[in-house]
């Protein structure tokens, strides 16, 4: 069988795994809506300001991608690394890579899935506009803007146990979210959090898929910065993942 | 007879611990053979070299001609976890077709679930099978792919005597089908039980590598414990069959012998005062001391032939 149909197959039944357990699925894939709905939607001064309204939608749905890749990739591999199963599945002969991108895949699925909703709540409830082209190009951005988030998960996920893996999980995946300026617009920030801002990945991703779906034009702190992050996660995960044979007791 | 597998001078640590200590040894198609020992004694870093999930520290392992590394290797290597850690929520339908996507003449669902008895089980939960269901499952997954070289880490460990045989049973099915079966455990019965081959491991060395009637005579030994005077106790020492003697500083004597209702008969014939006998099968740990006494020659003999 090819490393692509079994990529396929390892993709399928990870999110028949997950189906199983519908409450696991619900706090990634509800609450970026959830935090439009409540959050967005109230304030007529936004909600009703085309530029504003779209903008609010992109952050929340970078959110949804961003919780998404860390918490999948983060809490799977460490969790899997614990259990015995893991191990097992690598005695298979399947290629390393079919399982990498398996895991992109399902992620990648469920991703789509929580960015729907926010997509469809922020077209009917506000002012935020995009023709369906602007809204390809920006899924686009948006899968491209994930690639560092989905390594920092791979990081945290070869380099700690599942329980601390939730910790930091969370700690990042807020840290990221307030500091990125998708729960609150940067214009709100005080200069010296607008200047550490633009370091962070999730402000890059934001501003991309600004770019992407809104047109104007595209500050080199933005791509310079998404090519940083995914250089470096990128090396650090491989490193990680060479060094993983499971999890390691002291 | 084709060589599956080989060992070379493997030599596996993991910090200061020495999992694997210099094995050297090639497994060939066409027997059962038992990986025998006591726990941490490297059994199961073994297996996990033959399987890829572990690099050796020094030497080479080949799998198939190949890397064990390299998942086309793996393409007729069949392998089960040590723990039932089957995915929960899938079904045990589900999990068979899953690991048989993986080979190319792989067999199909309805004759694995007919082998090892999970026909009524296919659309039940893995999370809600009994320990010995989970058992078997995890055990015919190893099947799946028709592969010419099965290992199999403590397959019965924890199963009832009935479970135990049934499995024992299909394994040998299996076998006489063509799979090269590799099966560790620290029951000296389930070796006894399956194996042709015995490769008695401890601290990450081989001890002994022999037929199955060679090594049970060496550890399918009994403990003979008893009173008596000091000088006494050395003229039993010189009893033949007894392996090794051990004092306790109650005044008793532990006496391993292979066969301890002859030694007995041998003693009252010697005409020995003793007291406070008692009898009972030596553990497998026990045995395996007298394989790594240094004093206790054949066995430091044997030791050397086989590490050379």
């Amino acid at each position: 069988m090819s490393t692509f149909a079994l990529t396929l197959v390892h993709a399928k039944y990870t999110l028949i795994e997950t189906a199983r357990i519908p409450v696991a699925l619900i706090g990634s894939l509800v609450f970026p809506a959830l935090a439009l709905l409540f959050f967005v939607v109230p304030q007529r001064s936004v909600a009703d300001s085309p530029e504003f309204a779209t903008q609010a939608v992109i952050s929340l749905a970078v959110f949804a991608i961003m919780s998404n890749s860390l918490f999948s990739f983060g809490l799977n591999i460490a969790e899997n690394r614990e259990k015995p199963w893991d191990p097992y599945l690598r005695t298979l002969p399947a290629p390393g890579i079919a399982r990498v991108f398996a895991q992109v895949f399902s992620t990648g699925a469920l991703g789509v899935a929580a960015i729907i909703p926010v997509i469809v709540i922020g077209a009917l409830f506000t002012a935020a506009e995009a023709s369906a082209f602007a809204v390809v190009l920006g899924l686009v951005a948006l899968a491209i803007g994930a690639l560092p988030f989905m390594l920092i998960g791979i990081c945290i996920g070869y380099a700690l146990s599942a329980k601390a893996a939730i910790a930091v999980v969370q700690v990042v995946m807020f840290a990221l979210a307030f500091a990125g300026g998708l729960f609150l617009p940067p214009v709100l920030f005080a200069d010296w959090l607008n200047t550490l801002s633009k370091f962070l990945p999730s402000r890059q991703a934001r501003e991309f898929v600004i770019w992407a779906v809104t047109g104007g034009n595209l500050e080199p702190w933005v791509w310079i910065g998404i090519i940083a992050w995914i250089t470096v996660t990128l090396f650090l995960a491989l490193f990680l993942f060479r060094r993983d044979e499971g999890h390691r007791f002291r | 007879m084709t060589v599956l597998a080989r060992f070379d001078h493997v030599t596996r640590r993991f910090g200061k611990v020495l999992a694997v200590d210099d094995v050297s040894l090639t497994i060939e198609s066409g027997t059962i053979l038992g990986l025998l020992g006591p726990n941490a004694a490297g059994k199961t870093t073994l297996i996990s070299l033959l399987e890829g999930l572990r690099r050796p520290s020094s030497g080479t392992v080949e799998l198939f001609g190949g890397s064990p590394g390299d998942y086309r290797n793996r393409q007729q290597l069949g392998s089960t976890p040590q723990e039932t850690a089957l995915p929960v929520t899938l079904r045990v339908g589900e999990v068979i077709d899953f690991v048989s996507k993986h080979f190319e003449n792989p067999l199909s669902k309805a004759a694995v679930a007919e082998e090892f008895g999970l026909g009524e089980l296919l659309k039940r939960q893995t999370g809600a099978l009994s320990g010995g269901q989970k058992r078997r499952l995890s055990v015919a997954l190893a099947f799946v792919g028709r592969p010419k070289l099965v290992l199999l880490d403590e397959p019965t460990t924890g199963l009832d005597v009935d479970a135990r045989r049934t499995l024992w049973e299909a394994l040998r099915r299996q076998h006489e089908r063509g799979a090269t079966v590799v099966v560790t455990s620290h029951y000296l019965e389930e070796i006894e039980a399956l194996a042709q081959r015995v490769i008695v491991m401890g601290k990450g060395r081989i001890l002994a590598d022999d037929t199955l009637p060679a090594i049970l005579s060496q550890v399918g030994l009994r403990q003979v414990r008893l009173a008596a005077t000091s000088d006494d106790a050395d003229r039993i020492g010189q009893l033949p069959g007894v392996v090794r003697q051990e004092k306790s500083d109650e005044g008793t004597t532990t006496y391993y012998v292979q066969n301890s209702d002859e030694m007995i008969v041998l003693l009252v014939r010697a005409g020995i005062d003793f007291s406070n006998l008692t009898v009972r099968g030596a553990t497998l740990e026990e045995a395996f001391l007298t394989l790594t006494d240094p004093s206790h020659e054949r066995s430091h003999d044997h030791k050397r032939e086989v590490v050379r």
